[in-house]
């Protein structure tokens, strides 16, 4: 019983790591029906910049501010230096165009910070805490409730706000956004800002537990993609259940088969998806009369 | 109040509008038709910026439009009502037209809401519906309802009488008509030439991407080559 629920807990951690990074993937999704594969890199580049700007005498909260500024700058420049310029290209070629992104990123990170794993400590101690039996780390605790804030606050962003509905509005119908009056291009902007903020973020917060590397991106990118996928591509809430899901499926996969299947989980995942509900579970046809 | 003049467009190597010149006052119901195909929706599309215009000027209360992006133009009085109503489908009516405000955030809104429902009772029932789920007719009144939360002092419509039937078409062009109280000036683009051309003030018509044809409405009605053509009579 306590193993199950130690299990579950370090599940629940990595997933809202993995919601985190899929709410990346959604908001581009759904402000350019673009998949930026460079999301996990935006999740690297947080945990990064934050050990070096520690390092450099930046107190930790500093820091980690820094990462996350400095990584949604450079998700602002990557829409418009590499998305931008290639308007009206096809889909897929933006999506190759995000993938040689992410190599770039990934190798200048190589360069730059060196290949070694890099780690900062834990924000509030690395004392277990005792729960039924199971433990959990404080760092959790941060991980699980920036998740929750994150979302708590995305869904009053586009609930209650004027700017987010026309973030939906754009998402829905570009065209008719224009018509409107909404600043298109800068709907696009934003949402690669706050995609690559809500990265970095995740970065930070998981760096204590998990320690990065320049290569580390990747794979926080294909268990993010899983988990948008499973909870249908574009739909928040999805990516909040896909990513809780695809963490906890991987935990379950570690603690009682094998961790060397860990991985497993989240591609087992994405073939299943694709074979009996492609678009996913919160994805629902869209309605449209003619 | 908007003239065009020599306007061009293009969708890859294929040029669409071959030099469009037309002008309307303050005021007018200007309708241009034509059959399908014509151009039409290329050419309101180039009004209001959506596709870029390859040649030509477009002048609009004064200014030069060529060059302001098409989120600009609206602030400056221009909506427009598109081909396809375009809504937003899962939105709700109620939020559809709060975005049609989107530049605005005064306490006229929700008056204009309270106008655009008296205009369009239906929409009013439906309010918090997801728009959607509304039939062709509510969708097209919501189109227009949307357009003039803008505040618009000239609004484009490109066919509002498209797939509809005849008894709400008559609703609409009633509601096109009625603009004109409302200080609204109406470029009315239209294959319903009939429709169209009897609520307008004048009329333009439009053959593979250019005007063969311009003139006071009635007189264009009892042109017998228009009759023949369009208004099969």
């Amino acid at each position: 019983m306590s193993e199950l629920l130690q299990f579950l807990l370090s599940g629940v951690t990595v997933g809202a790591v993995y919601a985190l990074v899929a709410l990346g993937f959604t908001m581009i999704y759904n402000a350019s029906d673009v998949v930026n594969f460079a999301q996990g890199e935006f999740v690297m580049l947080g945990g990064m910049i934050t050990v070096f700007a520690h390092a450099a005498g930046a107190p930790l909260p500093l820091a980690a501010l820094t990462a996350v500024v400095a990584t949604a700058a450079l998700g602002v420049a990557m829409n418009k230096l590499a998305i931008e310029p290639a308007r009206g290209a096809p889909v897929v070629s933006l999506v190759i165009i995000t993938i040689g992104a992410s190599i770039f990123i990934r190798g200048a990170a190589q360069l730059i910070f060196g290949k070694q794993i890099h780690r900062f400590p834990a924000f509030s101690g690395e004392d277990p805490i005792r729960i039924l039996g199971a433990t959990i780390l404080p760092q959790s605790l941060w991980v699980i409730g920036g998740a929750v804030v994150i979302f708590v606050g995305l869904w009053l962003f586009f609930t209650r706000t004027l700017l987010g509905r026309a973030v939906l509005a754009t998402s829905n119908n570009r065209l008719a956004a224009q018509l409107v009056g909404i600043n298109t291009p800068f709907v696009m902007t934003l949402s690669f800002a706050m995609s690559a903020g809500i990265g970095a973020l995740a970065g930070v917060l998981v760096t204590p537990i998990t320690l990065t590397a320049y290569d580390v991106g990747l794979a926080f990118a294909l268990k993010g993609f899983a988990a948008a996928m499973l909870g249908g591509m574009g739909n928040p809430k999805g990516a909040l259940a896909g990513g809780l899901i695809v963490g906890v499926l991987e935990a379950m996969t570690a603690g009682y088969l094998s961790s060397q299947y860990k991985d497993a989980a989240a591609f087992i995942i994405i073939f299943a998806v694709l074979f009996f509900r492609p678009q996913g579970l919160f994805g629902r046809q869209s309605t449209d009369r003619v | 109040m908007l003239r065009v003049e020599g306007l061009r467009a293009r969708y890859g190597r294929i040029e669409v509008l071959h030099g469009i010149d037309l002008s309307v006052t303050s005021g007018e119901i200007v309708t241009v038709i034509g059959a399908n195909g014509a151009g039409k929706t290329t050419l309101l599309r180039c009004l209001s910026g959506v596709h870029p215009a390859a040649g030509g000027n477009i002048s609009f209360r004064g200014e030069m439009l060529t060059s302001v992006p098409a989120w600009r133009r609206v602030g400056l009085g221009l909506a427009q009502s598109p081909e396809g109503r375009q809504i937003f489908t899962n939105l709700t009516v109620e939020e559809n037209l709060r975005l049609g405000a989107y530049l605005f955030s005064d306490e006229r809104v929700e008056k204009d809401i309270d106008d655009a429902f008296q205009m369009f009772p239906i929409l009013k029932e439906k309010r918090n519906l997801v728009a959607g789920g509304l039939s062709g007719g509510q969708q097209q009144m919501l189109a227009i309802a949307r357009a003039l939360m803008a505040r618009p002092s000239c609004l484009l419509l490109d066919e509002p009488s498209m797939g509809l039937a005849p008894i709400i078409v008559a609703q609409i062009f009633d509601v096109v008509k009625g603009l004109k109280a409302l200080d609204v000036t109406v470029l009315l683009v239209e294959q319903n030439a009939y429709g169209a051309l009897k609520i307008a003030d004048r009329g333009y018509v439009m053959e593979t991407g250019r005007i063969t044809m311009d003139g006071p409405a009635d007189a264009l009605i009892a042109d017998p080559r228009i009759r023949e053509a369009y208004l099969g009579i």
